[in-house]
């Protein structure tokens, strides 16, 4: 068993209103950087998890997101791996 | 009528369900987030609130709670269940309502009465309500902006499901009466089956005159005639 280090970027879909994302956008722009076209506000997260292989992991981490981590409706996610320890934990 | 409130850690607007079911004369229990088996009651209350410090997204957590695996057994069955606020949302994460409850445009959290137009009367939630009525009922949250992707957005309204939206004094649904950002004003919403409602809007918080607005006690009182024995249809 591997533990691998993987980050979950869950992002608001393209076309929903990111209010968030707009009202920093409106700060950024009012500080000077107006070549800012568009913010987009999401959440990064980590999960540290054991798992036979790279693939093995990114696969759970995908069904956690379309369990949990994630909702369909308004957000969309991408999991990469960020890190791997051979061995550790063991 | 017997009525459970289901009390997730975090929720606060539990007791005000209860004191409001009590008000009409149904036989209110609380029921922990914990328990199961909610067979003995007739309808399911879930209360507004911060169920689990809306960490992740408001309703994520609480969603997974032993007690909901019961509530969505029920309203499968055709029980009776209303979620507000908080529960609204929770309604939302665990698939019994479409849709999603997101950050309110604004950015703010709102906190104050609103005007809300009864657009149907043929739900076991709105029978002692006018067609069209104005109700004035209070908001508190900061995401209640109601989105979901277009083909359900017109469903809903294709349907006839949307029962409560958000107007102005004259019943308009207009942008300024709009708190939060909701598509086309959308404050309350069934499911296809008509047994489930989920609400922004606190009516139980408008049950009495000293509080400033009696409009939320016909939902209360909707409920419990459409369950008493002489009005209920197997």
């Amino acid at each position: 068993m591997k533990h691998f280090r993987l980050e979950v970027r869950v992002t608001p879909r393209p076309g929903l209103l990111d209010p968030q994302g707009k009202a920093i956008h409106h700060s950024l722009n009012s500080l000077g950087w107006t070549g800012v076209h568009d913010v987009r506000v999401g959440k990064a997260i980590y999960l540290d998890l054991e798992a036979e292989s790279e693939e093995a992991a990114v696969g759970e981490a995908d069904a956690m997101c379309r369990k949990l981590l994630a909702n369909p409706v308004t957000e969309d996610f991408e999991v990469s791996v960020v890190g791997v320890l051979e061995g550790a934990g063991s | 009528m017997k009525v459970a409130v289901v009390t997730f850690p975090g929720s606060n607007c539990d007791y005000d369900l209860y004191k409001a079911a009590q008000q009409v004369g149904a036989d209110a229990s609380f029921v922990w987030h914990r328990e199961s088996g909610l067979t003995d009651f007739d309808a399911i209350l879930l209360p507004g609130g911060f169920s689990y410090g809306d960490y992740l997204r408001p309703g994520a957590i609480a969603r997974m709670s032993p007690v909901m695996e019961d509530v969505v057994q029920f309203a499968e069955r055709g029980g009776p269940v209303l979620g507000i606020c908080n529960g609204f949302q929770v309604l939302c994460e665990a698939g019994l309502l479409p849709g999603a409850l997101v950050r309110n445009d604004s950015l703010k959290f709102r906190s104050h009465d609103v005007r809300l137009r009864v657009e149907r009367t043929d739900t076991l939630f709105t029978s002692d309500y006018e067609q069209g009525q104005v109700l004035r009922i209070p908001i508190a949250h900061g995401d209640g902006n109601f989105e979901a992707d277009e083909e359900t957005l017109q469903a809903l309204e294709s349907d006839g499901r949307v029962v409560f939206r958000y107007v102005d004094q004259d019943g308009e649904a207009t942008d300024r009466s709009n708190p939060n950002g909701s598509w086309h004003n959308i404050a309350g919403i069934v499911n296809e089956r008509g047994n489930v409602l989920g609400m922004m809007p606190h009516p139980e918080r408008a049950m009495e005159e000293i509080l400033g607005s009696t409009d939320g006690v016909g939902l209360f009182t909707s409920m419990v005639a459409s369950l008493t024995p002489s009005h209920s249809n197997p």
